[in-house]
């Protein structure tokens, strides 16, 4: 690929490069910080291209938008933050029943409530457990870079299509404002209008899109194959990075912009003989279980890092099949550990383990 | 002889409604409803239309959730209250398409009355056929916002109180005080001349949209006979009685044929635009042709640019992590966040590397670029040891404690004295990098000052020069 394809992005613009390169129609969207950005680029670009943008005037309408756009067989994408999103879970809800194909980005701030701008991890719950009403989950990506910002949105419309699935794509403040050299990958071709949709002509007149299904049986059955469909997810889209795990005594999971820290923080412990190891989720629904299964008959230890009260802690949990420990930190409130804080607990997780 | 077929079913519905569990031949409506006269009528002018395969028929939440057991057309249920946003979607992202937003008083006048007047106020192309019975059917009659004063519901048990809950929701009036919909008219479904009216309504909505006009509004003032606990007779005789006189049964505005048909071509995606449109949004990457080599940096360079807001640091940061980038660098910017934001001061951390960056944020520095006296006192002890650190000599004292390389220039007095203006004094900071760290050539920095001033001809000499004048500075 061309030099010429690099070019330095913010994460949030990124986003928008990703959505357009996988053939997005439609952005549909309201305005918060820290996701602004997102709508500034769609704004500029969309139009620009002969795509649709459109401010909304709630994120119930957007995720609504994104609804119908969707039902119509076009490709479409909403952007927010936390807040944003519990305002959006109604919608993720009939779009996860319905079957539809969906994008929605979550630029994570400092919650809960009002909270803060600053980065933090505590959408994880609303995000990968579903979060909205009913027996669904979404898809879940979390990049840690503007590259990815750009690459795991348009892996995310693939995702969503295959799937016929909401699909997230989760980053944080930080990796949202920050810029970055990104190479643009190429273009999707065009795709064709699904043949479900309701896309206005003859041959799709007799499709019909509900979520109401009254009969306790076919609600039940309904529920039967959304829980298949997420199975075959978990057996086949489990992404994530390892770097320095082969030899490591103790690996430290974490996403987004922690892992960006905490592999500075490797890379120093490496430096002085420590071995430490990283483990990053890529997709945090499918959680990358077979991998924690595969290094924890190796490690000693893992060590969670979040932004959040240990959300993903429950996950790694889940994952585990022994009974190595497992060390958790965290900061809040859109505070951020430094290399050194990482440094440090390793450093009294091995003085506790290792006598 | 043929048959001369006198009465039938629209060819709008279907045959027999097989969607429908259990009972195939009729509807699930009451006896009496409004909704089964309402939905016949929309069925016959949309085949006579001639629009049966471009519409798309939105079933909100509330009885007729379920019109699409009936309706041969493309339909769709939706969220309580969302169908005008849902509709903006189907429309915008195709607009061939023609869209039928069907709701009661709750869904349209309660819980979604945002998504009904945003789409109305933006003119959507779509035709919203508001069904007026004055309570929630499906829940088993409930207030709704369109209940006259004392009627008694499930929730008004005493009748409505105006003090209480206020006086009944006009919807077609306020809609009529917006510019954007073209047609706005409120019928009753109750009487066979009520409804011939009704019919010639819902038709000239429909045409309407055919014509991409924009946003109508057909209000149907129609009976709920279980919840009004009333015959079906009754119950029409109620409304013309009681409901009209409050609801008056008009066309509060008719304007389409002053409006041109909306233009909303479809775009095509078009793949070998769509990359060269997003490259040439930004000029600035590393050429093919650069005979500058990849600098040679081991590990990573880690720098703080910091002063105060106003004095371009955070565009002294970009031109750096530009340059990097122009010869082939990873670089990362990253803009001051959270507490380090106080007191007035700005900051950004720059990352360059051979290799892919670790952490974007710099807390310990090789490099540290202070502008006022706050930052150097805030970032200087984070220099490692052996670092460097280059400062505004007219803003900022400092004492070198000796552990790091120090730089001091008039970077404030140069950009005023020399070049004539204050703002350029991040260049002649910029200079100065350029000339200690040698590393990156002068041409990318360059560059990165002519891209970052791209069209301002005038400013970019300007910061070049104050850029050479830093350099400057140093070598004395």
């Amino acid at each position: 690929m061309s030099e010429r394809n690099k070019i330095m992005l913010r994460g949030n613009d990124a986003v928008i490069y990703g959505a357009l390169l996988a053939g997005c129609d439609c952005f549909f969207g309201y305005p918060i910080t820290p996701a602004n950005e997102i709508a500034h680029s769609g704004a500029a670009l969309f139009p620009m291209l002969g795509r649709v943008f459109l401010q909304a005037e709630s994120e119930l309408a957007a995720i609504n938008m994104v609804l119908g756009a969707s039902a119509a067989g076009r490709r479409a994408i909403t952007a927010s933050s936390g807040l944003g999103i519990s305002l959006k879970q109604e919608g993720i809800s009939y779009i996860a029943t319905m079957e539809l194909p969906a994008v929605i980005v979550d630029i994570m701030r400092g919650g809960p409530g009002l909270g803060n701008l600053g980065p933090e991890q505590g959408d994880y719950n609303q995000v990968v457990k579903g979060g909205g009403h009913g027996n669904y989950k979404c898809i879940v990506l979390a990049p840690n870079s503007p590259q990815e910002m750009c690459s795991l949105t348009m892996k995310a419309f693939e995702l969503a299509d295959n799937y016929r699935t909401p699909v997230y794509v989760l980053s944080d403040a930080l990796i949202g404002q920050m810029i970055e050299s990104v190479l643009l990958p190429d273009p999707v071709d065009k795709k064709p209008i699904p043949d479900w949709a309701i896309a206005g002509t003859a041959e799709y007149r007799k499709n019909y899109i509900t979520s109401i299904y009254l009969d306790y049986d076919d609600l039940e059955r309904l529920n039967l194959k959304l829980q298949e469909k997420y199975e075959l997810i978990r057996r086949n889209e489990q992404l994530c990075e390892s770097y320095m795990t082969d030899d490591a005594d103790t690996v430290i999971i974490c996403y987004g912009i922690v892992s960006r820290i905490a592999k500075s923080a490797v890379n120093l412990l490496r430096e002085k003989g420590h071995k430490a190891g990283l483990l990053r989720p890529m997709t945090l629904f499918p959680f990358p279980s077979t991998e924690i299964q595969r290094l924890e008959k190796k490690i000693s230890s893992f060590l969670c890092i979040e932004l959040s009260n240990g959300q993903m802690l429950d996950d790694i949990k889940l994952s585990m099949e022994s009974d190595i420990p497992l060390h958790f930190y965290s900061r809040m409130g859109g505070n951020l550990p430094n290399e050194q804080d990482i440094i440090n607990k390793y450093l009294s997780v091995h003085g506790k383990t290792n006598g | 002889m043929a048959k001369k077929l006198i009465y039938g079913k629209p060819s709008g519905f279907f045959d027999t409604f097989d969607r429908r569990p259990g009972i195939t031949h009729s509807t699930h409506y009451c006896p009496g409803c409004g909704h089964g006269v309402l939905h016949k009528l929309i069925a016959e002018a949309v085949a006579d239309l001639g629009m049966l395969d471009k519409t798309i028929f939105i079933c909100p939440v509330g009885c007729s959730v379920f019109g699409y057991y009936y309706f041969n057309m493309a339909s769709i249920s939706v969220p309580h209250g969302r169908a005008p946003a849902v509709a903006t979607g189907l429309v915008r992202s195709n607009p061939d398409c023609f869209v039928i937003s069907y709701q009661g008083d709750g869904d349209l006048g309660a819980i979604g009355f945002n998504e009904f007047i945003q789409a109305a106020n933006r003119g959507e192309n779509m035709a919203v056929f508001f069904v007026n019975n004055g309570v929630y059917g499906m829940t088993g009659g409930q207030l709704a916002p369109t209940t006259l004063p004392g009627q008694k519901t499930l929730t008004s048990p005493y009748g409505r109180s105006v003090e209480n809950e206020g006086y009944p929701l006009k919807v077609c009036e306020m809609v009529a005080a917006l510019d954007s919909p073209v047609y706005v008219e409120r019928t009753a479904v109750t009487s066979p001349k009520n409804i011939r009216a009704a019919r010639a309504a819902l038709r000239k909505a429909l045409t309407y949209m055919k014509e991409k006009k924009g946003f109508s509004l057909v209000e149907f003032l129609s009976g709920c006979p279980v919840n009004m606990k009333r015959s079906a007779k009754d119950t029409d005789e109620w409304i013309e009685k009681n409901v009209i006189p409050y609801f008056p049964v008009k066309c509060f505005k008719d304007i389409a044929n002053e409006r041109k048909p909306k233009q909303s071509p479809v775009g095509i995606y078009d793949k070998e635009k769509v990359k060269d449109s997003l490259l040439a949004t930004e000029k600035i990457h590393p050429s093919d042709e650069s005979e500058l080599p990849v600098p040679d940096i081991k590990g990573e360079l880690r720098i703080k640019c910091a002063g105060f807001g106003g004095q371009g640091i955070l565009s002294l940061g970009m031109l750096i992590a530009e340059a990097g980038h122009l010869q082939n660098l990873k670089a990362s910017w990253l803009p001051s966040y959270g507490p380090e934001m106080r007191g007035g001061t700005a900051n950004c951390s720059v990352v360059l590397s051979r290799e892919a960056v670790g952490s974007p944020l710099v807390k310990t520095a090789d490099v540290v670029l202070a502008m006022n006296q706050p930052s150097i006192d805030k970032f200087s002890p984070d220099l490692r040891d052996g670092g460097i650190l280059i400062y505004d000599s007219v803003n900022i004292k400092f004492d070198n404690p000796g552990k790091c390389n120090v730089y001091s220039l008039d970077a404030s007095m140069i950009a005023k004295d020399v070049i004539g203006d204050v703002r350029c004094a991040n260049s002649v900071m910029l200079g100065a990098f350029c000339e200690i760290i040698r590393s990156i050539d002068e041409k990318s920095f360059i560059s990165s000052i002519t891209n970052n001033f791209r069209g301002k001809e005038k400013v970019i000499s300007m910061n070049i020069k104050a850029f050479q004048e830093g350099r400057k500075a140093v070598r004395k």
